[in-house]
């Protein structure tokens, strides 16, 4: 199954070169990252750049989840079947296309990995080398409070900055290990479309594949033990969601739990319970997406007095540092939201904390985050649930998509922005959007979060017309509207009855 | 524009749809033991909400000359005798447990029918009807007073606490196979009638806290210009209005946001009628005079061509505006019972539906219609439901009775566990 095809050679030249020889390790370092991911190439980069001695580790692949098994892959993925479930919809906008349009899954995996392999240079061995990090690879372990063992040297630190990132976790289920899965760590090695696919797990990285594989031409089956797609999402996200992968004719299983696991003849059948009800479901391929465990195996995290649990991850304040006033976390290893927007945005407080004396704190970030599935699921800040339960009080100001002149050209009128102001000033404490583009979207809100600009202010920015960020001020303008009191808006027509 | 017609023709409409819907209640029944089909198709089970408007409505039969008073008692008694009698415990083939019901039951054993799940919100919905009869046959009779003495016992013995499984909202339901399901009532929803119910009992009481776990998720939303609790299905709206008169009275939440759930459920209906006039979707029919989209039977499940694009047809399904599911089929009986929230919009939809699409105006009541549908060879455009359903019509005729006369509201404004159970949870003022 593994291709090792052009584009994965030139990948793995550039993330873990065979011929790659480990440096002479320095006295001491000022920053040593173990992890090679967003986090610790973004602190590895940044350090050296500000004139650093510093040394990466990394045990596989340079560029971590999201260049090899993650947000790259998945997304040039996503595209193609974007495109595909375009093309047979063209007929809504006129436009004729042959019937039974076929998709070509071995090139669309090809174009996969050859963007992937050309994206690999950024997190190149080579690139971090000719920036001024010393790169080691193998595996790393701490020898003591200020020293780590690799490939049988000591490399010694001032600070460290553990960036192990995580793994995908492994369900136990009875017979699944023996009927064998995917995971986000081999699915993008598939050269071959498997005629129908089992997803296990409707959170982000499930609901994208699921939508993905069924527009790709697999028969897709969701199952969700949860009662909704995205459990932490608003309801009313999940359930636009949930209508758009069923028009996309795949199989939802909500509130179901696989029991048991077989294989016969190269088919896998999962046993599955709903609230008692027993039912079955045979396919091709399984792929499990139920949730991220931190790397935190095989470090000797004790030998350097950093504590630590196995599914929370290592322990650090909020400035990150471990229970190890040297040794620092940061990304999947040690953070709630496990994006990789917010190992590089952890990245940059180490540096700064780690080398600067900094006092930066992670709860002070404004982390939006998104779901690419078709619409897109954006949030930043605050859900109404939390604010409820803080006792603050919130209006949401909500603009369906088709309320948008773009969104209905674009034929994407699925979704709404809802933007949540604490009631009776226009101050963003949080937004979800739910749209073609929610993730460009969501920028625009968290900039005005970041900046403190309140709707008042988002109201006086002059958007493109016709664009869907147009939702954006549209709820600016529903906000200012319901300042216009009936007492002012009967001062309103006074006055303009006066002048006139 | 006054969309307003005449006045006695406004009567003769509100009078027409009322007594179909109420035909359904006649037909449907079990009178061995009261037990009330969920729809008009040949075996369909009687579901315990059904029972619950039934025993609803049958007062408002009486007083509105449907039917003789005694034959309501009779019916009443039928039911809450088999309610009493019927078998309760953990076994699979019960009728219940611990006080609460299947959600569908066999029309002659009274059994559970489809592996169907203990319903806390039917139960509840089969309470307030309890509590309807109770409070309504108040004569000195043996009968009369054999209803009243049934209606608080099954009252009074349902176990609300059990019924949350120690979370802090309560559970959807329960099954024999699996125990409890593992989501619970909270956010906005037809459910405030369950926990007005629960917190008012006088056995099990839950405490003040679960109303506020359940409001823990809502949401104040500004949406079409309206200010409003938000809901896409207009049955979420209606439901619990149609046994408790929400004008005037508040819990925390809609004294700190200035209204109240009965001005909500205005703006919710106000809402849908201006999605109608925008029909963002381009579906046929859809106008002032043509909307309401509620859970409801549709055309069966698929997809179809519909004005050159691919549209889902979605059978019976949860529908919602304006971003739920929405497939061009509307339910007039949704309009009928928003009747007392906005009669300027509502008695126009009635009127028109008569002339427009009168085979959805049947004698059991008012049925689903969608003038998008078209089947697979192109030929039959246009859908009508082929079934009646008791969820529809026990809305209809108690809401445009509401409308008419306040009666049921007045009825259930007397009940005692009922104003306990809103002062538990928070409501103050008008006529609390």
């Amino acid at each position: 199954m593994k291709a090792l095809d052009g584009h994965e050679k030139k990948r793995l030249s550039h993330v873990a070169p065979a011929d790659w020889r480990n440096p002479e390790p320095a006295s001491r370092y000022n920053l040593l990252v173990i992890g090679g991911g967003t986090a610790g190439l973004v602190s590895a980069l940044a350090a050296a750049g500000l004139g650093g001695r510093v040394a990466l580790v990394e045990r596989h692949l340079l560029g971590g989840d999201c260049l090899n098994f993650g947000c790259v892959p998945s997304k040039a993925l996503l595209r193609a079947a974007r495109l595909a479930a375009e093309i047979r919809g063209s007929t809504a906008f006129g436009i004729e296309v042959p019937a039974n349009v076929e998709v070509d899954f071995g090139a669309v995996m090809d174009r996969m990995r050859r963007l992937r392999a050309r994206i690999s240079q950024h997190d190149s061995a080579q690139r971090l080398r000719d920036n001024g990090v010393d790169v080691f690879l193998g595996e790393a372990r701490f020898a003591g409070p200020r020293s780590v063992a690799v490939e049988g040297r000591a490399l010694r630190f001032k600070n460290c900055l553990v960036a192990t990132g995580s793994h995908p976790v492994q369900p136990t289920i009875e017979g699944l290990s023996e009927a064998g899965y995917l995971t986000n760590e081999t699915v993008f090695d598939l050269t071959v479309r498997p005629k129908s696919l089992v997803v296990l797990g409707g959170g982000p990285l499930g609901c994208e594949m699921a939508q993905a594989f069924a527009r790709l031409g697999s028969e897709v089956t969701i199952v969700q033990k949860e009662p909704q797609f995205l459990p932490k999402e608003e309801r009313d996200a999940a359930q636009i969601l949930s209508e758009a992968m069923s028009r996309d004719g795949i199989q939802i299983r909500l509130n179901t739990e696989v029991t048991k696991v077989s294989c016969t003849n190269d088919r896998k059948t999962l046993q599955l319970i709903s609230a008692g009800d027993e039912s079955a479901v045979t396919a091709e391929e399984i792929l499990v997406a139920v949730g991220r465990a931190p790397n935190v195996e095989g470090l000797n995290l004790e030998a350097a007095g950093v504590r630590y649990d196995k599914e929370a991850g290592v322990e650090v304040d909020d400035r990150l540092r471990t229970t190890n006033p040297a040794i620092y976390a940061a990304g999947d290893v040690a953070l709630e939201h496990q994006f990789t927007h917010t190992a590089d945005a952890s990245a940059r407080i180490v540096v700064q904390n780690a080398l600067f004396l900094g006092r930066r704190k992670l709860s002070r970030l404004t982390i939006p985050w998104c779901t690419y599935t078709d619409p897109e699921i954006a949030h930043v800040g605050i859900y109404a649930r939390e604010a409820n339960e803080r006792g603050i009080p919130i209006k949401t100001f909500t603009i369906p998509m088709h309320l948008v002149d773009r969104a209905i050209l674009d034929g994407e009128e699925e979704g709404f922005v809802k933007i949540h102001v604490r009631e009776g000033t226009d101050l963003i404490l949080g937004a979800t959007v739910v749209a073609r583009h929610a993730g460009e979207m969501i920028n625009e809100i968290t900039l005005a979060m970041v900046a403190g600009a309140g709707l008042g202010t988002i109201a006086k920015v002059i958007h493109s017309y016709p664009t869907q960020a147009e939702a954006i001020r549209k709820a600016a303008d529903a906000y200012l509207r319901s300042r216009l009191t009936p007492t002012l808006k009967k001062l309103s027509s006074r006055w303009l009855a006066w002048t006139r | 524009v006054n969309l307003v017609p005449e006045s006695s023709r406004a009567g003769d409409i509100q009078s027409r749809v009322q007594r179909d819907a109420f035909r359904y209640f006649e037909r449907s029944v079990n009178p061995a033991n009261g037990l009330v089909g969920d729809n008009t198709r040949p075996g369909s089970h009687a579901s315990i909400a059904a029972v619950g408007f039934a025993l609803s409505c049958y007062p408002v039969g009486v007083e509105r000359g449907f039917m003789p008073r005694a034959e309501a008692a009779d019916r009443t008694l039928a039911a809450l005798r088999f309610f009493r009698d019927s078998p309760q415990g953990e076994a699979p083939d019960t009728s219940g447990y611990r006080g609460f019901y299947y959600h569908f039951l066999d029309m002659q054993s009274g059994r559970r029918a489809w592996k169907s799940e203990i319903s806390l919100v039917d139960t509840a919905i089969l309470i307030a009807g309890m509590l309807t009869a109770g409070q309504y046959f108040d004569a000195d009779s043996e009968s009369e007073a054999e209803i009243r003495d049934l209606a608080e016992r099954l009252y009074t013995r349902a176990d609300w606490k059990w019924a949350l499984n120690d979370e802090p909202t309560i559970r959807h339901g329960w099954k024999p196979e699996c125990g409890f399901l593992h989501y619970g009532w909270e956010g906005y929803s037809e459910a405030i009638l369950l926990y007005v119910l629960a917190l008012g009992s006088p056995t099990f009481p839950l405490a003040e806290d679960h109303y506020r776990a359940w409001t823990s998720t809502y949401q104040w939303e500004n949406l079409y210009g309206w200010d409003l609790l938000y809901a896409g299905p207009l049955f979420i709206h209606q439901f619990s209005h149609a046994w408790i008169d929400f004008r005037g009275i508040r819990d925390a939440f809609m004294r700190e946001k200035r209204s109240d759930y009965f001005e909500n459920s205005r703006r919710a209906v106000h809402l849908q009628w201006d999605y109608a006039r925008q029909n963002p979707r381009g579906f046929r029919g859809y106008g002032p005079r043509c909307w309401g989209i509620t859970a409801s039977d549709g055309p069966e499940p698929g997809t179809r061509r519909f004005d050159g694009r691919e549209q889902r047809f979605l059978g019976y399904a949860a529908r919602g505006v304006p971003y739920g599911s929405d497939d061009g089929t509307l339910a007039p009986a949704a309009a009928a019972a928003s009747l007392p929230f906005a009669p300027e919009i509502v008695l126009p939809t009635l009127e028109h539906l008569y002339d427009a699409v009168p085979e959805a105006a049947t004698e059991f009541g008012l049925r689903c219609f969608n003038p998008s549908f078209q089947d697979e060879e192109g030929e039959r455009r246009g859908w009508t439901s082929g079934a009646s359903f008791a969820v529809d019509q026990g809305p209809v005729v108690m809401m445009i009775e509401n409308h008419r006369s306040g009666f049921l509201w007045e009825l259930l404004r007397r009940n005692g566990y009922v104003a306990r159970g809103l002062r538990r949870a928070g409501f103050r003022g008008g006529w609390l």
